[in-house]
């Protein structure tokens, strides 16, 4: 279960006073994904897609407002406890945030590693993930020697290795051909199927036609569609 | 760059605080060496001393000898030569002392074992022989033991001192490693990493250096402080010797601590510093 529960969003401005704020990114923003629950996050540039998927993976705290994630109040969940509660959720980037120095395995076996899986564990699952993704020749490669759409597709190996409860994914399709893109959404809709709750920001409205699903749409920060 | 300046950094500190613990422990050495030969002497100046006593055959000197013989808080009195007396002028009056035609009184050392000053010695004593000056070491003693207690403070406060100094070191070596790696840091965190995951790798790294960098301070201090134990030694009353047995015990227990001391600052300050920081992380 997600839930959004009248939620602002302002960003603290880098370097500057601790009180010094942005505009409000987010805007009484009140909504409810089920626990296995799928939805299409869409909306302009700007919109503020990006600003709620940063909320439902704790990258930032509303400015007001309550938001449940798994059936935790955000809030008020110590520093350990989120990070616990991050390792329950995959997050696929926009800019992939791949580790450069980590080999394409090694990017993968991180979320494994922090939930201190063993290595077998890890060996086995990364390496079927990869191979799945079409990567099992390249895993020693970095991140730097590799293609967009090929780091697109570590990103999305890393995301979901954990075999997460809640899966975000933000333009993840952006980097990747037809053939690639329909492979990772039957990977998403297989998950999906598997009880994962998801929530994909996308700008592709073909894409969401082609999968249909609820879709909430933003405008300006607000929820303007919800269903 | 901070980070590779940080062992040699710390083997400066390490460096320092070597020298200001063997100070603490010599300072503390030659008080007790000091304070228990100076604190017991009794020193009598007899004028006159081969003139008459006031009572009885005797001169003075062999008078006051007698009284201080049959004293009870007295021991090991005798009289010194005149070759002796001449020695103890000469950093007054030169190499000629005993040429000179200066009325030098008669010297006589003892050991006091009294509890308190000699008030009723000095009057038995000047009642035989006027004028004599009897003086124990215990104000000598006390002040050899403010200096050196002033010695000792000194030397704990740069300890401190330098116990800070390399503790900022290591808070800017961490801070720039942070800077450094901000990027992979919060991926990391985002990937749901425990702040002590994160702490512990940085602290590690920390105490590590911390460590290398304090062997190879304390290890450069040795030779100076072997050179400083050779100088010292006619002042604690060590005959010069070679080797290890040169420097006290003491310090060959306390150098060794400086590494272990140095890692654990590293470790503490680096954990303290990566913990603030993540808290700006969500």
């Amino acid at each position: 279960m997600v839930r959004f529960d009248h939620v602002w969003l302002k960003y603290r401005r880098e370097g500057e006073a601790s009180l010094a704020l942005s505009p409000d990114v987010i805007m009484d923003m009140s909504f409810a994904i089920p626990e296995g629950g799928f939805r299409w996050l869409t909306g302009a540039s700007g919109a503020g897609k990006t600003s709620v998927l940063k909320l439902m993976y704790l990258a930032e705290h509303p400015t007001q407002g309550r938001i449940e994630l798994l059936g935790t109040n955000a809030a008020r969940v110590s520093r350990r406890e989120a990070a616990m509660l991050r390792r329950r959720i995959g997050v696929v980037y926009q800019d992939f945030r791949l580790l450069g120095h980590l080999s394409a395995y090694d990017n993968v076996a991180l979320p494994m590693r922090l939930a201190r899986k063993s290595e077998g564990q890890v060996r086995a699952d990364v390496t079927e993930l990869l191979r799945w993704v079409g990567l099992s020749g390249k895993l020693e490669r970095r991140p730097a020697e590799l293609s967009g759409g090929e780091q697109q597709r570590i990103a999305i190996a890393r995301a979901v290795v954990g075999r997460p409860k809640l899966l975000l994914a933000d333009e993840p399709t952006g980097n990747l051909d037809e053939e690639q893109a329909e492979r990772l959404m039957a990977l998403i809709t297989g998950l999906n199927g598997m009880g994962t709750t998801v929530v994909v920001a996308t700008h592709n409205l073909s894409l969401v036609e082609r999968y249909p699903a609820p879709r909430m749409e933003i405008a300006a920060g607000r929820l303007v569609t919800d269903g | 760059m901070a980070e590779r300046l940080t062992p040699i950094l710390v083997a400066a500190m390490s460096f320092l605080a070597a020298l200001a613990i063997a100070g603490s422990l010599a300072a503390a050495s030659l008080a007790g060496e000091w304070t228990q030969n100076t604190g017991t002497a009794l020193t009598v100046q007899v004028p006159n001393p081969t003139d008459n006593a006031a009572y009885g055959k005797a001169t003075r000197l062999q008078a006051v000898l007698k009284i201080l013989q049959a004293a009870q808080n007295v021991s090991a009195a005798r009289a010194l030569s005149g070759d002796e007396v001449n020695t103890l002028l000469q950093p007054w009056l030169g190499a000629d002392a005993g040429k000179l035609a200066l009325p030098v009184p008669a010297v006589i050392s003892a050991v006091w074992t009294g509890a308190g000053p000699p008030d009723d010695l000095r009057g038995a004593l000047n009642a035989v022989a006027p004028g004599t000056l009897a003086e124990t070491g215990a104000r000598w003693a006390a002040r050899v033991a403010a200096l050196t207690g002033s010695l000792q403070a000194s030397a704990v406060s740069v300890l401190f001192i330098v116990a800070l100094v390399a503790a900022a070191i290591i808070s800017v070596a961490t801070h720039a490693g942070l800077a450094q790696r901000r990027e992979t840091i919060e991926i990391i965190h985002g990937l749901g990493a425990l702040d002590s995951d994160i702490a512990d790798r940085f602290a590690v790294r920390a105490a590590a250096l911390a460590a290398f960098g304090a062997l190879i301070g304390t290890a450069a201090a040795l030779p100076v402080l072997f050179w400083l134990a050779a100088l010292a030694a006619p002042f604690s009353g060590v005959l010069p010797v070679q080797g290890a047995t040169q420097l006290p015990f003491a310090l060959w227990v306390a150098l060794p601590a400086v590494p272990v001391v140095a890692a654990f600052i590293g470790w503490t300050t680096s954990q303290i510093t990566v913990r603030g920081w993540l808290r700006r992380l969500v």
